[in-house]
């Protein structure tokens, strides 16, 4: 334990039966850079923050410091472990899984039915997103069919999520960088879209709102002018922010040509939706693969820039909330009639008005709700375009009422591991802003 | 196997016949390429049960011949007691199997690839090097599963604490329990 970087992170003593122990060896040993390790590349001497400095005509020495997992800027709890030569990043690597809950062991205990108050709370920023990936790869194990009106209130509703969550991103983007008028003005106006989505789901957030076999309710009477105004609100809000901060000098300088990143390096690193599409890549589920969602039926664009740096992600952001708000205007005009959730005895409890007076119903919704339904054996990958790419659900059904393996493909998990190339050359203050425009919600890196 | 079973149809000469082959174009290619590949169209999405040895060639294979640009996901199940799993003829089921997702760009299609690996020997060939985008999955895979990858540059704990003691997802590994305890359980009360 002479070394520096061990004293540094301070392995503890392993325990456990001798097999364990000789699995963490093997571990140890296929190891060469451990994730609590950091491996300097300019090694001539390694410094510690806050040990002894180093001389200062020493050019070759480089510095380690951990940046989070409490730093206020890295969204939740991302630690970044710097190699900084004086202000300029070598290598940074990110270390995960402060927030690790195991979701993903849970939703194996859960039911269908509860399954999507689980996976709800993954994405915290989209719970819909969530929602909606989970209830598609349980309908499609399924073989149901949604009605018209469930598909375009999901659309809906997925656009409105995607509109809160971007506008989140507005809002800590700008406080990130030191325009905290932002946090302000991205609150204001996705508090209004959250206010919308509590009258119609019941919560703010976690909404467990997209259902198996539905939603859980039908739209309140007169929501087509409440979402017609949140829309106009938004876009209010959206040309103020391209007003502050798209022109201005001092966001330019902060933004422009930091945090590169190319298409090839995006594709190889597993980096999807606004990461992506900065690029000059302009890929986007909701053209190429809409699953189930009558996203063909509507028009929108998809927006894609071609510098990869901060600022595009930040452009690429900000208009995206304008076409979700144009999907949601045609959503209002084009509303289908109908059942919001599909009338399959099996999935679907009966309304509440039969409970009362039927005792078969009663055991129905009884049965329903604590042993859940049966989904045949099999397996499935649905994936939809969340607001931060490609979320996937890979569902594996063994024929119980519970889910053999729940496994959440999160985009920000990906998309974190393009933060090295884009941090490494530059200084420690624009990492700030890259992570911030990476967008992650550990939440969902964590599961 | 089912081939031991009497048909009742008679065409005796269709018991070894060779199975019709897959209506994906890429699983077509797969099999070509990799004797011994079981095909399967799982609720319209199609899969491929390969060899394990083969794991980390058909990664390349699909990246250079097929322009599968972007490995979505590596993930793996443990199928301990599982009743109802589906059982298809050719392959050879073993506890624990790790699935790969892949997307193709450029054509626009997608398709899912599964080996079976084996309690003795709980070790896959990494794909890292092809698709740099699963080092974390895969160090995911390893952490929950205890599936070790073969040439992976860093493969480590990731949600888990490093001094954690076996490996969470698996079905033998119960999750945690907090007891409850009554009032009159307590003496001191």
């Amino acid at each position: 334990m002479t070394d520096p970087i061990s004293r540094l992170t301070g392995k503890r003593p392993r325990h456990g039966s001798p097999e364990q122990i000789a699995g963490e060896e093997r571990l140890e040993r296929q190891t060469d850079e451990g994730a609590q390790e950091l491996r300097p590349t300019k090694l001539k001497e390694v410094v510690l923050a806050g040990g002894p400095w180093p001389e200062m005509d020493d050019p070759g020495s480089t510095m380690l410091i951990n940046m989070g997992p409490q730093h206020p800027s890295t969204h939740g709890v991302l630690r970044i472990m710097l190699e900084l030569d004086s202000e300029v990043v070598i290598q940074a690597k990110p270390v995960v899984g402060y927030l690790h809950t195991g979701m993903e062991k849970t939703g194996e205990e859960l039911t269908y039915v509860q399954g999507s108050t689980n996976v709800t709370r993954m994405d915290y920023a989209s719970p819909l997103a969530n929602e909606l990936v989970f209830s598609l790869a349980v309908e499609n194990l399924l073989d149901l069919e949604m009605p018209p009106r469930v598909r375009w209130m999901r659309m809906m509703l997925v656009e409105l999520s995607r509109m809160a969550s971007h506008l989140l991103f507005q809002a800590t983007n700008g406080m990130d960088l030191g325009a905290v008028s932002m946090i302000i003005y991205g609150w204001r106006e996705r508090e209004e879209v959250l206010r919308f989505l509590e009258r119609v789901t019941g919560l703010r957030m976690n909404h467990n709102f997209i259902r198996p076999g539905g939603l859980a309710a039908d739209l309140h009477d007169g929501w087509q002018e409440d979402v017609l105004n949140v829309c106009d609100l938004v876009e209010e809000g959206v040309q103020e922010y391209d007003d502050l901060l798209s022109a201005n000098p001092i966001w330019l300088e902060r933004t422009v040509g930091v945090g590169k990143i190319t298409t090839e390096q995006a594709i190889a690193l597993g980096a999807t939706g606004p990461i992506l599409r900065s690029t000059g890549f302009a890929w986007d589920l909701r053209k190429s693969q809409a699953v189930d969602l009558p996203y063909d039926e509507v028009d929108f664009d998809v927006i894609y820039t071609s510098n990869g740096d901060v600022f595009d992600r930040y452009r690429i952001r900000l208009y995206e909330i304008l076409e979700s708000v144009k999907i949601v205007r045609q959503c209002v005009a084009r509303m289908p009639p109908g059942d919001y959730r599909v009338q399959d005895l099996k999935v679907t409890p009966p309304p509440r008005a039969r409970i009362d007076e039927s005792m078969e119903a009663l055991i129905h919704h009884f049965k329903l709700f604590t042993e859940g339904f049966k989904v045949p054996p099999g397996e499935t990958y649905v994936a939809v375009e969340s607001p931060r790419g490609e979320i996937g659900c890979y569902l594996v059904s063994d024929g119980t009422g519970k889910p053999m393996r729940l496994h959440i493909r999160g985009p920000s998990f990906y998309n974190l591991q393009s933060m090295a190339p884009m941090m490494e050359g530059s200084m420690v203050a624009d990492g700030v802003a890259i992570i911030s425009s990476v967008d992650p919600i550990m939440g969902e890196v964590d599961r | 196997m089912a081939d031991e079973t009497p048909r009742e149809d008679g065409h005796e000469d269709d018991v070894e016949a060779v199975p019709a082959p897959p209506s994906d174009e890429v699983a077509a290619a797969v099999l070509e390429r990799f004797p011994g590949t079981v095909f399967h169209e799982s609720h319209g999405q199609p899969v491929v049960y390969v060899d394990r040895a083969v794991w980390a060639e058909l990664a390349r294979f699909l990246r250079d011949e097929q322009q599968f640009t972007m490995c979505m996901d590596i993930t793996a199940v443990d199928h301990l007691l599982d009743a109802g799993r589906v059982d298809l003829p050719g392959v050879e089921y073993e506890r624990f199997e790790v699935v790969g997702n892949f997307l193709s760009h450029p054509r626009n299609r997608r398709i899912r690839t599964i080996c079976q690996v084996p309690v003795g020997e709980l070790s896959v060939a990494s794909v890292s090097d092809t698709y740099p985008g699963v080092n974390f999955a895969e160090r995911e895979v390893w952490d929950l599963y205890g599936i070790a990858f073969d040439g992976h540059p860093d493969l480590t704990r990731i949600l888990m604490p490093d001094d954690w003691v076996g490996h969470p997802l698996r079905k033998d590994d119960p999750p945690g329990r907090i007891p409850v305890t009554f009032k009159e359980d307590n003496p001191n009360r």
